[in-house]
């Protein structure tokens, strides 16, 4: 991946983290749950970073599965870790979010159950990586593919089951007052997941390049 | 028995019925005193009693579960960018040293 990208991506991504708080500020409070709201800014734009990162973790674990692209499965790893990041993100601030709204901090709707189930599977795939021994990265691409399938379901989870998740209609249908804080918070999560996918993605590629090297070493 | 006899014991029963009066009386009146410190009946619960709304004393307040939410996001972000970093540094000094031997080696 590209090492210049990394300082323009995380300039901008600091850019945006540091309007977003004078954005959110200024939008106003929702007439049911008040202050506690302006959690949901961050709490869906952290999911949206999760999903992001998953999707390039099923999809360059797919690449890596049947191409045997090294470079995809370096991807992956890197995917696999900004995705647990922001997935705590979401599993924080939700419970921070419910405890004021809903009266507890965990409730095991539809929902936030999958999204845990998501979470630890992505927690399988690092371990599975760091103490699986040979041929774990192919499994691990397989669990990968697997983590990503279950995206759907934790997208529509709240128009399928009866959860008290709003359903996914209500971002699509935000009055502009809230619009423009969420759509700008998620702009900046998206570019600081491309930003931590970059330096991520070099950490490996150093990673590989040592190996390459050690084993130099060890043929001479 | 003597007349004068009857007229003691006569005295001794009058005293101890009025012993016991006293003793009545005052544990009456003390009874009184420790009902009256009980409250009413009808105000303790045989057990929880549900309520709809939270007094405001008792609500969480906003503000601070608002701010926590927003440190959290900050810290696991640059939380996390701190760990890639110092890894790569680690990597890169090892790259370094590596290449270094490589070189010996070539060199050898």
């Amino acid at each position: 991946m590209n090492r210049r990208l990394f300082p323009w991506l995380i300039g901008l991504s600091l850019v945006f983290f540091v309007v977003a708080p004078i954005l959110i500020v200024r939008a106003p409070l929702e007439q049911e749950m008040g202050l506690i709201q302006k959690i949901f800014y961050f709490h869906f734009s952290a999911w949206m970073a999760m999903y992001l990162s998953i999707c390039v973790l099923g999809i360059s674990s797919a690449q890596f599965l049947f191409r045997r692209k090294p470079a995809a499965d370096r991807l992956a790893v890197a995917a696999a870790e900004t995705a647990i990041v922001f997935g705590l993100m979401g599993l924080i601030t939700g419970p921070i979010w419910a405890v004021k709204s809903w009266g507890v901090w965990w409730n095991w709707d539809a929902r936030t159950t999958i999204a845990l189930i998501l979470e630890l599977i992505l927690v399988a795939y690092l371990l599975l990586r760091s103490y699986g021994g040979p041929g774990s990265d192919r499994l691990a691409a397989g669990l990968g593919m697997f983590a990503m399938a279950n995206l759907p379901f934790l997208y529509i989870s709240t128009n399928i089951w009866r959860t008290i998740h709003p359903p996914t209609s209500v971002v699509p249908t935000l009055p502009v007052d809230f619009g423009i804080p969420l759509w700008w918070s998620f702009a900046g999560f998206i570019v600081l997941c491309l930003a931590l996918l970059t330096v991520r993605v070099r950490l490996e590629e150093q990673r590989a390049t040592l190996d390459r090297l050690y084993l130099a070493l060890e043929d001479e | 028995m003597h007349l004068g006899d009857l007229t003691e014991a006569a005295r001794r029963w009058r005293r101890a019925a009025l012993v016991l009066l006293l003793i009545a009386g005052l544990g009456g009146q003390v009874g009184q005193t420790v009902d009256a410190a009980q409250p009413a009946e009808q105000s303790v619960p045989d057990g929880f009693v549900p309520m709809d709304d939270v007094p405001p004393e008792d609500q969480l307040p906003a503000a601070p579960l608002l701010a926590a939410a927003y440190i959290v996001v900050w810290v696991l972000a640059i939380g996390y960018l701190w760990t890639i970093w110092r890894r790569l540094g680690r990597v890169e000094k090892e790259l370094a040293e590596a290449l270094r031997r490589v070189g010996e080696t070539d060199g050898a």
